[in-house]
């Protein structure tokens, strides 16, 4: 009839402009409002990035002084000579040292240098000539016959970036440039060695990525020993007196850190930024009770008795740092008189001469006797610390700490002591080897772990800010490794510190919290009671008007016939 | 050189730790729930007495008991009915208190995804090389373990924060303890190196409590916990006993439920661990032996500066004062506009003819 007829074609039209709404707003609106907002990653140049191959590059100069070449010799030389050793550490970390040693005679004004009396003398007139830039390297050949070096020694490493290099009698019976260049080769490699970035020094800047064994126990108190890379240090200096009683205990630690602490600072700022407080604590003692020992003629605290000492006086220690950057604490303790004096003893019994010790990672501790005169009345003793020489302690605590980890001793070689500021240039260059290097490994290795996360997780939200500092971090990282390249260590450091700044943002930012985990009888669980009282009528309506089309399309097709 | 013996050196620093951290969250809330706090305060109590300092603690208490007013011995919480043990003691210092213990904030602090302005106290600020101790304790079923009764942290979650740890190298090792009812299943989905778990009850078990107190009103302690405590605190600082005592900790006798562990994850034999591993603090230690030589010519004398306040800003900066109008300024608009309206109406009421009066 008509009436069902048109019922039927209006719930036809209303089934399809129903289905029409679903599929064409309805999916898209609801796909929209439950993606979860994932701004763009780089992602090719981060893959890029998980092959780490670092290049560092390092320039030497070799200067040869009178009498060491013959004046044939000496008009050949303007060699300039390139030697790339390459490592292959595992799959996905290749290193590659490129030496660039550049051969010339001495000058006039250098050779006024190295005829000084002594090694220290013509160190430092060479430094007033010319200041090599951070990174790079000169070694004074000498003659045999100079009378610069003691006899047994061979090397004369300065504070600067200049070593002297004494030539073997061999040397001098070369022929030819070649010969020559070629016996001398080797002994400037170790001079490398000593001076500029090391293989193992380098290897272990990568711990992070690269977990090899750390082959000796020396080894591994090295790398466990030294905080790791960080923007910046709280140092606290402490002043400990068990027993105000007696002892009036007068440090000028303002001066002191201004005279000595100070300049090392100012020399390690392009490495990390420092801050210096201090405090006095009293009625602080060391958790241990120290034995009368009648060889030493003192009290005497033994190694073991040491590792339980830090504990219970940092409770006591507060702390001015707001940042969270790493804390090192160097305590001076005055022992009181019942106890005095005390002696720290090694391992092998014997006292130890600065009377302190240091704990990896956290800091040191210094003992400072006092010999001080006690009145019968019990009036205190006024005590003035010689700053001088806890600095002393002090300061090599805190360059052990850091990094500046010393070389084994070498035969033949002499090291010049560091200067007044505490570190000499190479060692800062050393250090700055293994920051930069360490930094990028770090940051390569947070910007690939962070990007694996977001790949793996779909969960998580990536906010444009997140991206912005991914990108700006894989641009620093990948001008820190040109810098590297060339041979540019300030600027390779500066580059890598911004790479790892810029990675730990985006890394440890507060909205990169997954706690979307949705375990999938969940979803269903939500989904179905909300979709299914409309799918099912909808479907089934569709279904039943295809089935009355083709039922039509049946009889049109019969009736043809 | 340093000075050290080769093989002091390799005794000193055969474990690779050089600093210990200890997470302790309680994580229901409710005075029935009295005995996860104690629980918890238990485990925070030995791992100070051990040497872990509060800086390196993180303590979550989702209710506070000691000072809870159902308490009849108020500021106290005890562990044993003989109330021989106060483990609230004098100097507990609670990071995440009250609703701060969700789960949120606790893969925050695992993670380090902490907002810049969290402090240090409640940060995780570990490196590559610390030893971290992490003990959950509250109510948990297969797979999950529920957080102040709305929430729920599943195993799976764990184990991927455990995996975001390990990524940033966050640990060194990491000693996973977990006393709620079928803890084994908040193991299972680990997958990171160095970690070893131990729970106190295997999936399809329900870890019981264990000292109902007639005067207190509730169950004081769990099992497991209990005879945890009563093992650690026969260890002193020095002392060298190994995880595989810890593992003897509370059989099926005294438990009712059977302990569960997981090493396999880990890559020390747990009988080469030592409890003050992980429970205590055990610095490494290094004799200084070198110096360096500073000359004491370059210090000047004393600088003895007179300290004085900085001078003070003038009284009448300090108070503010208004400042008194001393010129006359003609009636600005409000005033002007106020009068309008009133001569209009005035003269709109009683007529214009009033106007010529004025002009």
């Amino acid at each position: 009839m008509a009436t069902a007829e048109v019922e039927r074609r209006r719930a036809r039209l209303a089934t399809m402009s129903i289905a029409a709404v679903v599929i064409l707003v309805g999916i898209p609106l609801w796909w929209r409002t439950t993606t979860t907002y994932r701004a763009w990653l780089p992602v090719t140049q981060i893959q890029e990035l998980a092959k780490l191959q670092l290049l560092l590059s390092a320039d030497v100069e070799v200067v040869f002084a009178r009498g060491t070449l013959t004046p044939e010799q000496q008009k050949k030389i303007t060699v300039t000579h390139t030697q790339d050793e390459d490592h292959d550490i595992n799959g996905e970390t290749s290193l590659t040292y490129r030496y660039e040693t550049r051969y010339r005679t001495a000058t006039i004004m250098e050779e006024d240098a190295l005829s000084q009396p002594s090694a220290v003398a013509t160190d430092l007139s060479l430094h007033t000539l010319s200041e090599s830039p951070c990174g790079s390297l000169v070694v004074y050949v000498i003659p045999e016959s100079s009378s610069l070096l003691p006899q047994d020694v061979d090397v004369y490493v300065g504070q600067r970036r200049t070593a002297l290099l004494r030539v073997a009698a061999e040397t001098k019976a070369a022929k030819t440039l070649d010969q020559v260049l070629a016996a001398v080769e080797p002994r400037v490699k170790e001079v490398l060695q000593v001076m500029s970035f090391s293989h193992h020094d380098i290897t272990a800047a990568l711990g992070d990525r690269v977990r090899l064994s750390p082959g000796s126990p020396q080894r591994k108190a090295d790398s466990m020993r030294s905080f790791k890379s960080s923007p910046g240090y709280e140092i606290t200096f402490s002043l400990l007196n068990p027993d105000p009683k007696w002892h009036r205990l007068h440090w000028d630690i303002e001066g002191a850190v201004r005279t000595y602490v100070q300049p090392l600072l100012s020399k390690l700022s392009p490495v990390a930024n420092f801050s210096v407080d201090s405090q006095m604590l009293h009625y602080t003692m060391l958790g241990v009770n120290a034995q009368f020992d009648a060889s030493h003629d003192a009290y005497t605290l033994s190694v073991e008795s040491l590792a339980h000492v830090i504990n219970p006086v940092e409770a006591r220690l507060g702390s001015n740092a707001a940042s969270s950057n790493a804390l090192l604490n160097f305590l001076l303790y005055v022992p009181d008189p019942q106890h005095s004096p005390l002696r720290i003893l090694d391992h092998q019994k014997r006292q130890v001469a600065s009377n302190a010790f240091h704990s990896p990672r956290w800091g040191g501790i210094m003992v400072y006797n006092v010999n001080g005169f006690y009145e019968a009345n019990g009036e205190a003793v006024d005590v003035n610390i010689n700053m001088a020489e806890v600095m002393g302690v002090f300061l090599a605590q805190l360059r052990l700490l850091l990094g500046v980890h010393p070389s084994a001793p070498r035969a033949g070689f002499l090291v010049a002591p560091p200067g007044s500021s505490g570190l000499s240039d190479w060692e800062l260059d050393r250090l700055m080897w293994s920051r930069s290097v360490e930094n990028v490994a770090t940051a390569t290795t947070t910007i690939t772990s962070l990007a694996q996360l977001l790949d793996q997780i779909d969960n998580i939200v990536i906010n444009d800010n997140i991206a912005q500092q991914v990108s700006s971090a894989i641009a620093s990282l990948q001008l820190a490794t040109a810098e590297l390249e060339s041979g540019n260590l300030a600027f390779a450091l500066q580059y890598s510190k911004e790479a790892i700044l810029a990675s730990e943002r985006a890394f440890f930012d507060p909205s990169l919290l997954h706690l979307l985990y949705f375990p999938n009888d969940q979803k269903f669980a939500i989904y179905i009671p909300l979709f299914v009282p409309i799918c099912v009528p909808l479907v089934l309506a569709l279904l039943q008007i295809m089935s009355e089309v083709h039922q039509r399309r049946r009889d049109k097709q019969a009736k043809k016939d | 050189s340093i000075g050290l013996a080769m093989n002091s050196a390799e005794q000193f620093f055969n474990s690779g730790h050089t600093n210990n951290w200890a997470i302790l969250a309680c994580t229901s809330r409710f005075w029935f729930n009295y005995r996860h706090v104690a629980n918890t305060l238990s485990v925070y109590r030995s791992v100070k007495r051990l040497g872990i300092p509060d800086s390196q603690i993180v303590l979550m208490l989702a209710d506070d008991m000691a000072c809870n007013h159902r308490n009849p011995k108020p500021a106290t919480v005890f562990s044993h009915k003989n109330m021989e043990l106060n483990v609230y003691g004098d100097d507990v210092e609670v990071d995440y208190r009250g609703y701060e213990v969700s789960v949120e904030n606790f893969l925050r602090v695992l993670t380090g995804r902490l907002p810049p302005s969290t402090p240090r106290s409640k940060r995780l600020l570990s490196d590559d090389r610390s030893n971290i101790l992490i003990y959950l304790t509250g109510h948990g079923g297969n797979g999950f373990l529920k957080f102040q009764d709305f929430e729920e942290i599943s195993n799976i979650e764990l184990a991927d924060a455990f995996e975001q740890m390990w990524q940033k190298r966050r640990y060194n090792e990491l000693l996973f303890i977990i006393d709620t009812c079928q803890g084994a299943s908040m193991y299972e989905r680990l997958y990171s190196p160095n970690i070893m778990a131990l729970a106190s009850s295997q999936i399809g078990e329900d870890s019981l409590s264990h000292q109902p107190d007639l005067a207190i009103g509730v169950h004081l302690m769990d099992r497991y916990t209990f005879y945890m405590l009563e093992f650690l605190e026969d260890i002193h600082p020095a002392s060298k006993t190994n995880m595989n005592d810890l593992f003897k900790v509370c059989p099926k006798s005294q438990c009712v439920s059977t302990p569960g562990r997981r090493t396999d994850l880990f890559q020390r034999d747990p009988g080469s661990v030592l409890i003050t591993d992980f429970f205590g603090s055990v610095r490494k230690v290094e004799i200084t032996v070198e110096t360096i030589n500073l000359t004491d010519s370059e210090s000047g004398e004393l600088q003895n500066e007179s300290r004085s306040y900085v001078d003070q800003l003038p009284v009448s900066e300090i108070i503010h004062q208004k400042p008194k109008q001393k010129d006359w300024h003609p009636p600005d608009g409000f005033i002007l506009g106020l009068w309008t309206l009133i001569l209009l109406v005035f003269f709109k009421t009683y007529g214009m003819k009033h106007l010529k009066h004025i002009l």
